[in-house]
């Protein structure tokens, strides 16, 4: 740390106009974002149910969650082996899926780009898949698995807890071209087109040593938006589950560290709890935000 | 056929001078990848198409179809109807998601990037903590801090207002964190030309880094509105007279088995609207990148 002997005044007079800038938003994340915060992580420190005043009890919630709570356990191992595949994969996807689709003339860009976008545009669209993997033989897997004689007798998809998770990941990852997608769509559109030119005179061959020498270093930023994107989006998972796998899930099969806090904040308003069980997941997004930058920063 | 054979040939001729390092089994490779994959994610667009326009009785058609028999809009006159019977009219519903998206995205994306200059291309006392404190703020559950958010908005008297759910959505560090990313690649040559061209930080933002990163903040245009589109008040708004119409749909949706019909002609209203933005931002995009040609 650089030690700063500036008197306050001047460094005010040199800068007036940048902290002019960002005092609006700064004023409304303040008090609606960064108030809230700090009132939760004080709150896991107290017994509150909402009822009555909230009371302070020190580290119990967080003995109890670690050390007692065996659900918890189960929700931290599906939570993580979710993440370990549905982060990869999908940040993996949505940039080659934008670079490819960078790789077409306008129109036909704007098409596919909402064609690929619409999973997360269209609500909850998503309950299709309760349909596809229904548990009677009207289910469209059992329907057709029969019929191709994959299967002799009808799975019951939701209520078997070894497909519980694979049927998640396979929803999560197909609603996972969303933000950190269109951004790497302005990313590319961004990229100064002057330098594959530049490139293709200095003997730059075909599309993938474009893709390596200048589009992946020169979009280092969107990319840095897109990791932590998809860190928080896949440790985050929750209403997939609720919705599809039903709550509690069979065998907590489909039980993530997100479920649990719904449970504890919305069923049994144990809130000083449940905002312990925030104050955990965040640390485990920062855990992995660190990780994910260090390896980002060994690219290009 | 020889016209045709013609028309063919100029194409790949005149594919060939847009593009250098570009095979043409690749370019195939690509489109069938895209078309494969496209047609897996289109999927639930098809299906609430689909499902608008269908009768009664092929809705509850087990397994359900991907295709209509005999298609009506009767799901449409019968969604007229129950609106008509509302005690608020539907225009003031309107109204209301009008002032929220309106207001909730204007504020997102103008606060957002204002603050995002700064802390993108300058180093000054506190930048560095800011610019974490944002990159945190996106970790922490928001579900465990709409508790507080409530106790604050009702000592501020604003439960109940738009602002109630406008101003939790503008202090979201998303649209910054968003539009940071980019402002970083803006060459110092271009502010260093600016300032001495006399410009202050002021007008060096409105006049130069909004122009440049106009892919960024249309696509934050497109995020905040479908986020806004998708509030429903919840508790934050309770006098009917203020809900928004996203409200009242999802009202008529959990009306029961009865009202499937109409549930699907407002699953594809709902759907509707943020596609329409979608495709008006995005051919803006092309427009002015069509005109100008090169990256700003």
């Amino acid at each position: 740390m650089k030690k700063n002997k500036e008197p306050l005044a001047l460094i005010w007079k040199r800068h007036k106009y940048k902290y002019l800038l960002i005092a609006p938003f700064a004023s409304i994340f303040l008090v609606f974002t960064l108030v809230p915060v700090v009132v939760s992580i004080v709150l896991s420190f107290t017994s509150f149910n909402m009822v009555e005043a909230p009371h302070f009890n020190g580290l119990t919630n967080y003995i109890n969650l670690l050390v007692r709570d065996d659900v918890f356990l189960i929700a931290v191992k599906n939570t993580m082996l979710f993440a370990l595949i549905t982060g990869p994969i999908s940040y993996i996807m949505c940039f080659l899926f934008a670079w490819m689709i960078n790789e077409l003339p306008p129109i036909p860009r704007s098409i596919i780009t909402l064609v690929f976008y619409a999973p997360s545009i269209s609500g909850n669209a998503y309950m299709i898949w309760k349909l596809i993997f229904s548990s009677d033989t009207y289910g469209w897997a059992n329907a057709w698995l029969l019929k191709l004689g994959f299967i002799q007798s009808r799975i019951l998809w939701f209520e078997t807890a070894k497909y519980v998770m694979p049927i998640l990941i396979i929803v999560q990852l197909w609603l996972s071209l969303g933000v950190s997608f269109l951004a790497f769509i302005a990313g590319l559109q961004n990229v100064d087109k002057s330098w594959y030119e530049a490139a293709a005179v200095e003997g730059i061959k075909n599309r993938w040593q474009e893709l390596w020498y200048i589009t992946l270093p020169s979009m280092k930023p969107q990319l840095m938006f897109g990791a932590v994107m998809q860190i928080t989006s896949s440790l985050s998972v929750s209403q997939i589950s609720i919705d599809l796998a039903g709550f509690p899930s069979i065998s907590y099969s489909g039980h993530t560290i997100l479920t649990h806090l719904h449970d504890y904040g919305n069923v049994r308003y144990e809130l000083g709890y449940a905002c312990t069980i925030a104050v955990i997941l965040f640390f485990i997004m920062l855990l992995c935000n660190i990780i994910v930058q260090k390896l980002l920063r060994k690219l290009g | 056929m020889r016209k045709i054979y013609r028309f063919l040939v100029s194409k790949l001729r005149a594919r060939k001078l847009r593009r250098r390092n570009r095979s043409l089994m690749g370019d195939i490779g690509l489109t069938l990848i895209l078309a494969f994959f496209g047609l897996f994610s289109l999927f639930p667009l098809i299906f609430t198409v689909v499902n608008a326009f269908k009768p009664l009785s092929e809705i509850f058609i087990i397994p359900p179809r991907m295709s209509v028999q005999n298609p009506t809009l009767n799901n449409f006159f019968d969604l007229a109807t129950i609106v008509e019977s509302f005690s608020v009219p539907l225009s003031r519903y309107i109204f209301n998601t009008g002032m929220i998206t309106g207001l909730g995205t204007l504020g997102t994306v103008l606060l957002g990037s204002m603050a995002a200059f700064p802390l993108a291309k300058y180093t000054f006392p506190g930048s560095k903590l800011m610019s974490n404190i944002i990159v945190y703020a996106l970790m922490f559950n928001a579900s465990v801090t709409a508790i507080p958010n409530y106790l604050i908005m009702s000592k501020l008297g604003m439960i109940d207002t738009y602002w109630a759910v406008i101003l939790p959505a503008v202090g979201s560090t998303l649209g910054l964190y968003l539009m940071k990313n980019f402002m970083v690649q803006i060459p110092d040559e271009m502010l260093e030309a600016a300032k001495i061209d006399g410009a202050g930080e002021f007008k060096t933002y409105w006049r130069v880094v909004m122009p440049l990163c106009k892919p960024a903040w249309i696509t934050l245009i497109i995020l905040s509105f479908q986020q806004m589109w998708g509030t429903t008040g919840g508790v934050f708004i309770y006098t009917e007279e203020l809900k928004p119409v996203t409200y009242v749909l999802q009202q008529m949706v959990s009306g029961g088995i009865s009202r499937t019909g109409v549930s699907s002609a407002i699953s594809l209203i709902m759907l509707i609207v943020p596609v329409a933005v979608f495709v008006l931002s995005q051919s803006n995009v092309i427009e002015t990148m069509a005109t100008s040609g090169v990256k700003g």
